[in-house]
């Protein structure tokens, strides 16, 4: 279980973070929602610690995340970056075993080699793009590398910080029921930033919505549709006009 | 604006700059200490052994031969107004060992390797390289810093050696072709002036440099700013950190090694 409370952060006089207060349960799915620049991206990278909080509490199963042994903590996740952030003087296969290649989880070449084909069908790559280099790969391919990266040892806690942007309808339809399918199958922990109101029902067991540096509203998500709230509302009707001032 | 405000600045500035030595100080200590501590990344100090020495050669070695030629004309000419035209062999090799051929490596290698590796450093840093490094639970200053900084002090001594060589063959060639010497007098008048200590501390000069060169480009890659313009004055940052303090050392170390 992760859970935040009181969270903020500001980057000099720009406050992004006001107070966050979020519970993730474990073997559940969260799927973030907010605006552009709300600080979603920013929220992912606290609980990490890439990003150090000004104030508030992060928890993960109560045991505070500052305090805990930083390697043992990190093995225990896996991150999609936004930009999907592969190291572009390695391979391919390199990138996906990056984990498996080195330090404590270390594999023999061709083991680790195996894993990371297997893992890169898994996102809808073929074994033909494992020794090229991310440069020679199109922006949703990497995106899909990045994916397989994250996944590649089985973490119990996974962030995708929009998984499916940039990928055609059905490949985004394939890394939806991924997830799905690493929550249900494989008992892990997710919490997915996206855009996608799409991916958003295929994906959440929970969403919640970051608005103003405050989660504004979370629930199940059989609840997104009929909750009251007008930003959520609006931002799930994708309309121009509400609560929600497009100038941001 | 009061009329203390030029000395506001100027204290700003030098508490500005006390505390970019101090970052830089514990940094260089970080890195050193981690270079005894595992895990080691061999095939990363070995990438970086091949990117700062051998691909570095040409250009230390071009410098070297000019450089050679040119000083044995100078001291030839300088030589001629008390007729000591004779000296030429040994003030080439004597030149070239301790100060030249350290001192123009060095700042070659800076111009070559602390700009690409700041760059590229820099490059990871603002794509997300580092914080993806980080939760693949790789400390990035183990894992990027000290390959590099440890194979630029290797390194470099190796290439002020090869230049030393190159830089003597070129005031060689200059001397037997342009200067009418006797190529074997040459040679003999080389080898029997030349001690030890005059080649040694060339190279650990050179140590000193690889490790300073490197240090910058970690350094200032691994703070570089936000896109590409960060990037850009991270690069220039670290060629002239690197270079002005690859001088300031040399001065530095010739006072400790040379005066007694
Ligand atoms: N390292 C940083 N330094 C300064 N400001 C930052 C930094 N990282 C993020 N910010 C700022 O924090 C705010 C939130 O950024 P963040 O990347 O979290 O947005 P986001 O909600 O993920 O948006 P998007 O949906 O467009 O990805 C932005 O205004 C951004 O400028
Ligand atoms: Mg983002």
């Amino acid at each position: 279980m992760i859970e935040l409370s009181g969270v903020t952060k500001s980057f000099g006089p720009n406050q992004v973070l006001r107070g966050i207060d979020l519970r993730v349960e474990s073997n559940s799915s969260m799927v973030i929602i907010g605006g552009s620049g709300t600080g979603k991206s920013v929220l992912l990278k606290c609980i990490l610690g890439l990003v150090h909080p000004d104030k508030g509490q992060i928890l993960l199963n109560d045991e505070d995340v500052t305090r805990a042994e930083r390697d043992a903590f990190l093995a225990r996740f896996g991150m999609l970056f936004q930009g999907a952030a592969l190291f572009d003087s390695l391979h391919v296969w390199e990138n996906v075993a990056f984990r498996l290649l080195r330090g404590a989880q270390k594999r023999p070449k061709a083991e680790a080699r195996e894993i990371a084909i297997e893992k890169l069908r898994r996102v809808g790559l073929g074994p033909q793009v494992a020794d090229l280099y991310p440069a020679e790969l199109s922006g949703g391919m990497q995106k899909r590398v990045g994916l397989a990266r994250a996944i590649a040892v089985d973490p119990e806690i996974i962030f995708f910080d929009e998984p499916t942007t940039g990928l055609d309808p059905i490949m985004a339809g394939v890394i939806n029921d991924l997830i799905r399918e690493i929550v249900t199958e494989m008992g892990a922990t997710a919490m997915t930033i996206t855009h996608d109101m799409t991916s958003v029902r295929a994906i959440a067991d929970n969403v919640a919505m970051l608005h103003r540096g405050k989660i504004r509203w979370t629930g199940p998500v059989s609840e997104l549709d009929t909750t009251p709230d007008p930003y959520v509302q609006q931002f799930i009707h994708g309309r121009a006009e509400g609560p929600i001032e497009a100038l941001r | 604006m009061s009329a203390a405000a030029p000395i506001a600045a100027l204290g700003r500035a030098t508490l500005g700059m006390l505390a970019a030595v101090g970052r830089i100080a514990l940094f260089a200590g970080a890195v050193v200490s981690h270079i005894f501590r595992p895990p080691f990344y061999p095939r990363e100090l070995l990438t970086a052994l091949i990117q700062i020495g051998w691909l570095s050669l040409p250009v230390v070695g071009l410098t070297a031969i000019f450089t050679g030629g040119a000083l044995a004309l100078q001291i030839y000419a300088g030589g001629a107004r008390f007729s000591a035209e004779a000296v030429v062999p040994s003030i080439v090799a004597i030149g070239m060992t301790r100060e030249l051929g350290p001192v123009l490596g060095g700042l070659m290698v800076a111009a070559r390797v602390a700009s690409s590796i700041a760059a590229e450093i820099g490059t990871m840093k603002v794509t997300e390289q580092i914080d993806a490094l980080v939760t693949l639970s790789t400390n990035p200053l183990k894992y990027l810093a000290v390959p590099r900084v440890l194979a630029a002090t290797l390194a470099v001594p190796i290439l002020v050696a090869v230049g030393d060589s190159i830089g003597i063959a070129g005031g060689w060639l200059v001397g037997v072709n342009r200067l009418d010497f006797n190529s074997a007098t040459y040679i003999k008048n080389t080898i029997d002036f030349l001690e030890v200590w005059d080649v040694g501390s060339g190279l650990v000069k050179g140590a000193a440099f690889g490790f300073i060169v490197a240090l910058m480009g970690c350094y200032h890659g691994m703070n570089s700013g936000r896109g590409a313009q960060g990037v850009g004055r991270a690069t220039k940052s670290a060629v002239v950190a690197a270079s002005v303090l690859i001088l300031a050392a040399n001065y530095l170390l010739t006072e400790v090694f040379f005066t007694s």
